[in-house]
This record gives C-alpha cells, structure tokens and sequence, in this order.
C-alpha cells in the first residue's frame, strides 16, 4: 500500500520535516500524527517542512500544512514550506496559503 | 453540440482511501495518448483525487459504496471527467462549493476541493439529489 514518508530532524532551534511521496487523504493521517508528536516534543521556534520529494499533492496536502500552521502558531513558532513542487505550490497559493506561510525554494526566500 | 466521443474509459470501483492514488492515476494514464504537458497531467491528477476523497470521505462517510469515473475526449482535444456516486448527496451545494468552506471542524482539511477542481480545469457541473448521490463532471481542454 503506497504510504508517505517523513523524517524528522531537529538541531538548534530548528525540527526539520522532511517528506518523501505523495500526499492524499489516505497518506495524510500517518503523516499528520508523526509531525504533530514531534511539534509538541520539541516545540521549536522554528519548524520548516521541507517539500521537493513530494510528487503530488491535494487538498489533504493543503490541510496538512494549514493544519500544521495552526498548531506551530499556537506554540509560538514560525512555519516555513521549503522547495513544493509545481504542482503543490499551485495549491498553496490558490488557496492563499502562501500569506500565512513562508514558502522558501532552494534557500531563496520568495514570499 | 458536443463532439462524439473519440476514447473512452469507465470505471468502477470500491470507495476505499487507498483508491484515491489508482483512480488518479488511471485516468492520467488513459489520457496520455494526447500527450498533455506536465502541468495538464498533475491538474488531471489532482481534479480526480479530489472528487474521488469527496466521494470515500463526505458521500460514503467512509463506509462500503461504489465510485463510478467515465473519462472520455474528443476531437478538440476536451476531456471530459465524470465522478458519479450513489452516496448520501450534498444538502447544500452553494455551501460546499465556497472556497475554504468546510464541513470538518478539527482545522484538519483546506475546505477547497470544488474550488480546486472549478480552477484546475475549464468546466466544473455538479449534480447532487439528497439520498441518491453526487455526479461531478469536468471538462479539461487540452493545448
């Protein structure tokens, strides 16, 4: 069965996510749980997660990001997409998620 | 007038989350004789996953239920998408079908489905009757 993956990273301040394959509403759940034990575990000010092996992703994609959003703002910290690809940066900015959410490519800051 | 169909392709199948990645990509793959570019394919892509998890999530309610697809094109190159399901039906379409509206309260979905499938291709028609179900029909033209 296809499943997402995601490795976690945390160093100085900084717990990076980094997520491998596509996100629906069947891989969300998984993802979700494993993210959200290790926001409230480290609860870092800064949380980035990291996009560019991410193939393909939905609405789900779009609320687990928001979801997520909601509950590093709730503990004080900072949320920052790095490298979505085409497609999920389409979604992102469709649905104005890149106003609340830094989106960051390659180490440039965009928006 | 709409054109004779020149493919086409159905589909049935169980109104599973883990069908969600199969119904995408069968009709990206059904459609590949036209050679689409790369953003057309993941437009494609995301349009079904987003009808076929509003069927699995809001008309089944994740229980037991058959999803029906139809992707067929024409000669001008229009595809034409249809997502039918024989679930509970929408109560109230305009609702649902307002960007960032969502019947989930946990903060957990975007509420932009209809507003992605509306955007992503050139026609969006929904058809829902309460207790008998929903058909989405979309249609994308292709360059």
């Amino acid at each position: 069965m296809e499943k997402a993956l995601c490795d976690i990273k945390y160093e100085s301040g900084i717990l990076s996510v980094s997520i491998d394959g596509e996100i629906d509403h069947h891989t969300a759940k998984p993802l979700r749980e494993k993210i959200d034990a290790a926001i409230y575990l480290y609860r870092a000010p800064k949380v980035v997660i990291r996009m560019p092996n991410v193939g393909f992703m939905d609405s789900a994609g779009l609320g687990l990001i928001l979801g997520r959003y909601a509950k590093v703002s709730e503990l004080g910290g900072e949320l920052t997409v790095a490298d979505p690809e085409p497609g999920a940066e389409k979604i992102l900015r469709l649905a104005g998620a890149d106003k609340l959410i830094r989106i960051e490519k390659s180490g440039e800051v965009l928006k | 007038m709409r054109n004779r169909p020149v493919n086409e392709l159905r589909l049935e199948f169980d109104s599973k989350s883990e069908n969600e990645s199969f119904a995408r990509y069968a009709v990206s793959a059904f459609i590949c004789p036209l050679d689409p570019t790369v953003g057309e394919v993941a437009d494609v892509r995301t349009v079904v996953s987003e009808a076929v998890t509003n069927c699995v999530v809001h008309a089944y309610r994740e229980k037991p239920g058959k999803i029906y697809i139809r992707v067929s094109w024409d000669e001008k190159r229009r595809v034409t998408i249809r997502v039918k399901d024989k679930g509970c039906g929408i109560a109230d379409l305009e609702q649902s079908m307002r960007p960032l509206w969502t019947s989930d309260k946990s903060g957990e979905r975007g509420g932009m489905g209809f507003t992605i499938m509306d955007s992503f291709t050139d026609k969006l028609t929904v058809k829902t009757a309460l207790g008998r179900g929903t058909t989405v029909t979309m249609v994308k033209k292709l360059s």
